[in-house]
């Protein structure tokens, strides 16, 4: 099965000034793939996001979108400056004009209740709600999600993962996301890609996790929680040539 | 005395209300010190303009257009925050302005009233530079605010959604520039980032909404103008000041009503 892909970054660097972000990432979205990117603090991975949809530009290396493609992107923060008023409904309507889209939108992710409501004064789960809602305004193909539990209490980032995985089988979008919560990346996601700069590894979730460059980011205790929680995948080992990008151990 | 009277209301009406709705957007960016580099740029404009023999208002608004665009190119590339940069950009041609006008008109007699503008002063040249900039801004404020607000929340999403980000805010800035470069004939250099600022900051307190407070960042302006120039003829104290003090004073009854009705 040859699955149609939805974009394409072929050999990314970035960098700013001396600093090298990104040292020539390579990767592919399938349709409807999820695929977590997982890494330190500043490996770069807010900014490989922002490369794939034009909102950075490469210092060297290209990116292919399905032409046309639909991008839902939830950022990870949203600076909107107190002195402007602002409630939800209104913050949705910046995407869409029609009201009855935006209530069935908001309904569907929950926040159909907060419409009135001053975006100043929203809690930090519904914030994330509303981001997600405002994604999912365009109707996407492909929904980019830069850390979507941040600023969410424990018990709000159980249902706001369930949350995602149940729009995105509704919608049959692809999503690319960034979470530093191990133990659900590996659950339901098809595609890890372990970043630190480079393309430390990538493919199925556990393969990942037996990963020496993996293993020596995240450390081993991480990596046998993580084993607990996908023993149930152990049959697709065999899938080991699913690696997506270059496969390099460093140490 | 009737027809200065009128004009004087006319121009300052038609571009502090302007100045009251766009400068909302100054408010939203934090971008205050943007309207002062434009203003001292409108200085150094004047100034040139006396030498090159080009009128006033005229050398001003061509001025306060090319800072603008000269801000909107350096701020991708110098790699230094916007308001270092427009530190730069003001007080170099505060400086320059200054320097200018001190060596045409020896005695300062023309500094005072290009400081403090000379609203009872507006000639038909000024009034008539004033209608057609102020059309000009109106129509393409209307035509861009969705594009402008959507920037103004979060750029990113903005871009995503497909907004033209760069052309959006090179016009918006462009749009400031001109009213800038306008309305320095009625309040003057140091007064015309308070037209921008100050009505916004006093609806904001009242508002719900983005519209909402444009238009009566628009309303509150053209009140100001309106209570200064009455004071102004009540009392004989200078005008644009005055219109300025009628603002902060405005600003002040907005809050306090805000205050009052939380509670």
């Amino acid at each position: 099965m040859s699955a149609p892909f939805l974009l394409e970054a072929r050999e990314l660097s970035y960098r700013t000034g001396a600093h090298l972000i990104l040292d020539r990432v390579s990767l592919r979205l399938h349709q409807e793939e999820i695929l977590t990117l997982i890494g330190p603090n500043g490996a770069g991975k807010t900014t490989l996001l922002k490369l794939l949809i034009d909102l950075a530009q490469p210092s060297s290396g290209s990116v292919w979108r399905r032409e046309g493609l639909r991008v839902g992107y939830m950022p990870q923060k949203l600076h909107i400056d107190a002195a402007m008023p602002l409630s939800a409904g209104r913050f949705l309507q910046v995407a869409e004009r029609g009201m009855a889209r935006v209530r069935e939108v908001a309904d569907e992710v929950g926040v159909g209740h907060l419409l009135q409501t001053p975006i100043a004064a929203v809690s930090g789960g519904e914030l994330q709600r509303l981001l997600l809602a405002r994604a999912l305004l365009r109707d996407p193909e492909l929904l980019l999600l830069d850390e979507p539990v941040q600023g969410v209490d424990i018990a709000g980032q159980a249902e706001l993962y369930a949350l995602i995985r149940e729009v995105r089988s509704r919608h049959r979008c692809a999503v690319l996301m960034i979470s530093h919560d191990l133990h659900v990346v590996m659950a339901s996601t098809d595609t890890v890609l372990c970043l630190n700069r480079h393309v430390c590894c990538a493919g199925r979730p556990e393969v990942v996790s037996h990963d020496p460059a993996y293993l020596q980011l995240f450390g081993r205790q991480a990596a046998e929680q993580i084993a607990v929680y996908t023993h149930h995948h152990d049959h697709a080992h065999d899938m080991h040539g699913n690696v997506i990008g270059e496969h390099h151990h460093h140490g | 005395m009737d027809e200065l009277l009128w004009r004087a209301a006319a121009a300052g009406v038609g571009v502090a209300g302007l100045a009251g709705a766009l400068g909302c957007f100054l408010v939203w960016r934090r971008m205050a010190f943007f309207g002062d580099t434009l203003s001292h740029a409108a200085l150094l404009g004047v100034a040139l303009g006396l030498f090159l023999n080009i009128a006033a208002p005229l050398a001003a608004l061509g001025l306060c257009l090319g800072v603008a665009s000269l801000f909107a190119w350096a701020e991708r590339r110098a790699g230094l925050a916007s308001d270092t940069l427009l530190a730069v950009i003001a007080h170099g041609s505060l400086a320059a302005g200054v320097i200018a006008v001190s060596l045409l008109s020896p005695r300062g007699g023309g500094l005072e009233s290009l400081l403090f503008g000379e609203l009872l002063a507006v000639g038909d040249t000024e009034l008539l530079l004033i209608s057609v900039v102020g059309l000009v801004v109106a129509l393409v404020s209307a035509r861009c605010w969705r594009d402008w607000l959507s920037i103004a929340v979060d750029e990113d999403l903005a871009r995503i959604e497909g907004v033209a980000v760069e052309r959006a805010r090179l016009l918006q800035l462009l749009c400031i520039a001109a009213l800038v470069g306008v309305a320095m004939n009625v309040v003057g250099v140091l007064l015309v980032t308070a037209l921008l600022i100050v009505p916004p900051a006093a609806a904001r307190a009242l508002s719900r909404s983005p519209e909402q407070m444009a238009a009566l960042g628009a309303v509150l302006g053209a009140l100001a103008v309106l209570a200064g120039l009455g004071l102004s003829v009540a009392a004989d104290t200078p005008a644009g000041p005055s219109v300025v003090a009628g603002a902060c004073v405005l600003f002040a009854l907005c809050h306090s009503a805000a205050a009052l009705r939380r509670g």
